[in-house]
């Protein structure tokens, strides 16, 4: 359904971040996207879904095609319409707007103006509390509650692919399983093909249907869920050390030895 | 108790009339942070547009108040796709400065089509006085009021019920969100110069009907400052009701304490006020959660 090949992204003309990423996400399948922080999982999204252009970042090489449409050089609103419907990092709710309005929003690129306005309580049935705050200020909202918002405006749009990018982010971790859940509920009840970025691997290999591993701008490892959970490597730095938050700075110094042998 | 309903219903024209020049501005600045200076020049435009179409080619008023809305969407669409979109990115003081360069720009076409002079309007509302509890007001200021209810309320309905509206409230909170749900940030921008061309023309229009059209009609505008800095730069309720306590601080001040300081008590009043809030009486506060 959506294909990258080698795709190089620089920002303001000089900073290479993504250099030669390729990856795959077939239709109707969860597709785990995991990497440490700056590994460029976010810019790996904005490339697909147009929005490097404000942040002065470009596809410079390499290309993107979904449905068998090139889309690297088409603008976000465009892409929308296509399909495709990233949910940014760090929910980047409407905060002065009501729940309600930030969900009208989402629908914003539908036509069937009726019909998306059914969809919101579509949206309540995955998400009762959001119901519960409907004409609330969405700035005032939970974390957990505005990622569910987050979620939900991209359920309006009715997209054919929904990418999040790290939903687990700041959440407590019953509310990540809450959150997963729903995400994998959404994939088999509405048939939305789904990217997950994510920090979390062991939760992400939980849902996924197959895994990448980028670093440094590029993949370094892919595999289905399990034979990634028996993969040395990833046992040790992506679930054993991620669940131990407090050894953080000897995990980075582990982790530059390793990737270094990775790309060797 | 007869000048006191003198002085409100004069102050309710005025404030209703301020608060549809400074509705547009707040609207620009909460959509781009661009401040704009070309505003009052948005009311000149609109008093001589109508001028033109009813007193120079004897259109009837109502379809006269049509096309200079037309031509406010056009005039709208046009200053942002030729003057503000080639600007994007750049710092917002630049932008800034631009719309300065436009306020000349737009007083020097209209002095070009219309001479300095100022002009009688003949009035396309007749004046007819009316009387009200004892106050004898003239029919055009009340119609002024009655116009500038009905836009002031079409507005609010679009920003908070229709998509578009909807759409334009969240590029103000959250650019980058809004474009990845598909929303296009030049066209809401486009809108939002556009929107503010109409509200301040009818403003410009309804002044003009009052006074009679000239370059004067520009300075009106900037009496939009002490307005949006009272209501909350950010705010459109805040534009409407601080139009209508400036309007009528105006008058009560020029009525009972004396004509001169009919400007300077709502600077002072907004002194105090700032005082209290910062952000104007509706603007935005920054919201933080922990
Ligand atoms: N707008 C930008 N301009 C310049 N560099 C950027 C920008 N956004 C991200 N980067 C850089 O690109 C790298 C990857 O960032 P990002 O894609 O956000 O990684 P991730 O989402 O995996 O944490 C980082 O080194 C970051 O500093
Ligand atoms: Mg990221």
């Amino acid at each position: 359904m959506l294909s990258l090949n080698n795709i190089e992204v620089i920002y303001n003309d000089v900073i290479l971040v993504l250099k030669g990423m390729s990856m795959e996400v077939p239709e109707g399948k969860i597709v785990g996207l995991l990497g440490s922080n700056g590994a460029g999982k976010s810019t790996t999204l904005k490339a697909i879904s147009g929005l490097l252009k404000p942040e002065d970042g470009e596809v410079t090489d390499g290309g993107i095609v979904f449905k068998g449409e090139k889309i690297h050089h088409m603008d976000a609103s465009d892409i929308v319409r296509k399909g495709i419907f990233q949910v940014m990092e760090g929910r980047r709710v409407f905060e002065h707007l009501t729940t309600e309005e930030n969900l009208i929003a989402g629908g914003y690129t539908r036509s069937d103006g009726a019909q998306a306005r059914a969809d919101i309580e579509m949206v309540y049935e995955y998400f009762p509390r959001l119901k519960d705050r409907r004409h609330q200020t969405a700035g005032y909202l939970s974390g957990g509650e505005q990622q569910m918002l987050a979620i939900g405006r991209a359920l309006m749009a009715k997209p054919q692919l929904m990418m999040l990018d790290e939903p687990s982010l700041g959440l407590a971790p019953l509310l990540v399983q809450e959150i997963f859940e729903i995400i994998k509920r959404i994939n088999q009840e509405q048939g939305t093909t789904i990217l997950l970025v994510e920090q979390n691997a062991n939760l992400t290999l939980g849902v996924a249907d197959y895994a990448y591993i980028m670093e440094s701008g590029r993949i370094v490892l892919d595999g289905y869920p399990d034979d990634l959970r028996a993969n040395a490597d990833v046992r040790e730095f992506y679930l054993g050390l991620t669940e131990v938050g407090s050894r953080k700075s000897y995990r980075e110094v582990k982790h530059y030895k390793r990737r270094k042998r990775w790309l060797s | 108790m007869e000048l006191f309903i003198q002085l409100t219903l004069t102050g309710l024209t005025n404030g209703a009339i301020l608060a549809l020049a400074a509705l547009g501005f707040v609207l620009i600045y909460k959509a781009s942070d661009v401040i704009n200076f070309a505003q009052g020049e948005f009311l000149l435009i609109g008093g001589y547009v109508v001028y033109g179409m009813v007193a120079q080619f004897g259109l009837a008023w109502p379809l006269g108040m049509l096309i200079t809305i037309a031509i406010a969407i056009g005039l709208g669409a046009v200053v942002e796709r030729l003057v503000l979109r080639p600007l994007i990115g750049e710092p917002i003081i630049s932008v800034i400065m631009v719309t300065i360069g436009l306020s000349s720009l737009l007083k020097a076409i209209v002095s070009t089509i219309w001479g300095n002079q100022p002009k009688a309007f003949p009035p396309f509302i007749p004046s007819t006085p009316v009387n009200i509890m004892g106050a004898t007001i003239g029919a055009d200021r009340l119609w002024a009021i009655v116009i500038a209810i009905v836009m002031l309320g079409l507005f609010t309905f679009f920003f908070r019920r229709s998509k578009e509206g909807i759409a334009m409230r969240a590029v103000a909170d959250d650019q980058q969100a809004a474009l990845s749900m598909g929303i296009s940030v030049k066209k809401i921008f486009a809108w939002a110069w556009s929107i503010a061309a109409i509200s301040a023309s009818i403003g410009g229009a309804l002044v003009a009907n009052i006074v009679g059209v000239s370059q004067e009609l520009s300075h009106f505008g900037l009496r939009v400052f002490p307005v949006v800095i009272l209501g909350g730069l950010d705010s459109i309720p805040g534009a409407i009701v601080g139009g209508i306590i400036i309007g009528l601080l105006e008058t009560y001040t020029g009525g009972y304490v004396g004509h001169g300081l009919n400007q300077v008590a709502p600077f002072a009043i907004l002194i105090l006020i700032l005082m209290v809030r910062p952000y104007g009486l509706f603007g935005q506060e920054i919201i933080e959660r922990v």
